[in-house]
């Protein structure tokens, strides 16, 4: 039972550790929340849907569903980083001087927008993910995991690990951290900002592309509100572990995961969604710069 | 000429911060930038590298106008400074310091580092290696794997400067690098200073400490309030009715003769 609810807390902690990190890139960079974070999961849901549908009826999935689906992932992630640069382009460089509520309320809209322009085009019912994925199960240790999940947990690990090779080693990244800390000095040191933002965006973005299609095939079914729920709780998972520290959204994600499952079955499952923020107050009230996070004197 | 400024000026609202100011460097030699507080130095120094944009004027690097150009351009042109306060990247090593410098000097893409290709390892060795001799030339090689905000006070300042030497400039900027260094730190910093130019770099400094001034400028600018007041030999700026009077007063002149 305890070791059940470990893995399907993994399961959708790792969902909310990639989600989270894409509020803690650009907290760190731009120090915006960027509430529109969640809309861009919930796109690359519908996308994966969209495209899995269309290789499907291409014929594609039939000759090899393998196949089908990675390309199903890399055009989501592709349409999806799209989104994350573009809504980063018309709606924050414009107020990248302005006083930092202005960006936040532009955040706010652009969410709302993205949510109805989905449900305007897509429909306000739910959307069934296509069934082609064959699920097994295996068990182990009086553990059931269904293949999706060993898959979710796997990839997710292996994203989070990327991305840390990813700020820790390449120029991109260095430079990454090197405008997190010092815009100016930054600049001054032949560091193009503007492309570092549009990295930022475009790497988050993508991250959120592969969770949100991984929700989609894990509970199979996608509405166009699925990105609020999921934006706040990733946004708590990104303050549980310190908002701005990498680190930090991997651990407050997986935590977050494992606290809602072992929650939802030695509590009370009517409560799953409170746990979040029942955990959100408590960090908060006990150590608000989360988990992993610095304290405020070490930012810029 | 490496530098030549036309008629620079920068306004704050109503406060002309510095006014229709122009010199030409001469390359491969220290000028030193003086004045008393609210001169208008660090100003000067933000508009040259795009940091501030100009309000009128024009700067014109190897007879190439950047006036307008943003400043990691200006720092591809070739050229690089250091601030008043520190600003080292904390969190990272002395060597990924100095490394960030060379950033826009490699060729390395998105897409070689990702890929992790043989050619992006190449170029991150080269990268390493540079950033070493450049820990090297300013005497922190010892500390290249030690975190940046660990090193003493001195030698954070030493790694600003081996930063911005990393960029490879022509001409480097140095804001009171000997501001808060005891003497025996500031004896070694104007050593330091002594051999970026002997290497052929022109470096400008905005320096408070009449010794340092005094001791490598092979030309000197006088500011205040926002305007040029003097410019000259070490010799003839002591000499200099108008600076006494402005900033350097009778004491300090007999102090340094």
């Amino acid at each position: 039972m305890f070791l059940q609810q470990i893995i399907n807390g993994l399961t959708v902690g790792g969902v909310y550790a990639l989600i989270a990190l894409g509020y803690t890139l650009v907290y760190g960079i731009l120090e915006l929340i960027n509430f529109a974070h969640g809309e861009i999961y919930m796109i690359g849901a519908y996308l994966g849907i969209i495209f899995l549908g269309i290789f499907t009826a291409a014929g594609l999935t039939q000759y090899s569903l393998f196949l089908s689906l990675f390309l199903t992932f890399v055009m989501s992630v592709i349409v999806c980083s799209a989104y994350g640069f573009t809504v980063e382009k018309l709606a924050y460089k414009p107020l990248r001087n302005a006083p930092r509520l202005n960006p936040l309320i532009s955040a706010i809209g652009v969410s709302i927008f993205l949510q109805n322009y989905v449900m305007l085009t897509q429909g306000a019912t739910d959307k069934v993910f296509p069934h082609v994925i064959p699920v097994t199960t295996v068990e182990f240790l009086n553990v059931t995991m269904t293949s999706l999940q060993i898959f979710i947990i796997i990839a997710s690990l292996l994203l989070m690990a990327g991305l840390h090779l990813f700020i820790m080693k390449t120029k991109t990244g260095k430079a990454m951290r090197a405008v997190a800390q010092d815009k100016t000095m930054a600049s001054l040191l032949g560091i193009n900002i503007d492309r570092i933002i549009s990295v930022t965006f475009i790497v988050g973005s993508g991250l959120a592309a592969v969770a949100g299609l991984m929700v989609a095939m894990y509970y199979g079914l996608v509405n166009y509100s699925i990105g609020y729920i999921a934006g706040i709780k990733a946004f708590t998972a990104a303050v549980l572990g310190g908002i701005g520290s990498i680190p930090g959204a991997m651990v407050g994600g997986l935590v977050l995961g494992l606290i809602e499952s072992l929650g939802a079955s030695y509590l009370s499952s009517e409560y799953k969604d409170a746990y979040a923020f029942i955990v959100l107050i408590l960090i908060l009230l006990v150590k608000p710069t989360g988990l992993l996070g610095k304290s405020g004197e070490n930012r810029p | 000429m490496i530098l030549e400024v036309r008629d620079l000026t920068k306004i704050f609202g109503g406060l002309k911060a510095i006014e229709e100011i122009s010199f030409k460097v001469k390359r491969g030699i220290i000028l030193s930038i003086i004045g008393p507080n609210g001169a208008g130095k660090t100003t000067l120094f933000n508009c040259l590298t795009g940091v501030l944009p100009s309000t009128k004027g024009h700067v014109l690097f190897e007879d190439e106008d950047i006036t307008q150009r943003r400043p990691y351009e200006i720092t591809e042109k070739g050229i690089a400074r250091t601030f008043q306060n520190i600003r080292v990247f904390n969190s990272m090593t002395v060597l990924e310091n100095v490394m960030i410098g060379q950033h826009s000097r490699s060729r390395e893409g998105l897409l070689t580092a990702v890929l992790g290709t043989k050619k992006f390892q190449r170029e991150e060795d080269e990268i390493r290696s540079k950033a070493l001799e450049y820990l090297e030339f300013t005497g922190i090689q010892d500390y290249a794997a030690t975190l940046a905000e660990n090193l003493p006070y001195g030698d954070q300042k030493r790694l600003e400067i081996a930063r911005a030497l990393a960029t490879e400039p022509e001409l480097l900027l140095l804001d009171e690098p000997a501001a808060g260094m005891n003497p025996q730190e500031t004896m070694a910093l104007m050593e330091l200073i002594k051999k970026i130019r002997e290497w052929g770099k022109t470096v400008i400094i905005i320096e408070h400490d009449m010794k340092v001034v005094m001791g490598i400028s092979d030309w000197i600018i006088v500011l205040d309030h926002g305007v040029k007041i003097a410019e000259g030999t070490p010799n003839e700026i002591q000499n200099n009715p108008y600076v006494i009077e402005a900033y350097l007063g009778k004491e300090e002149v007999d102090l340094l003769s």
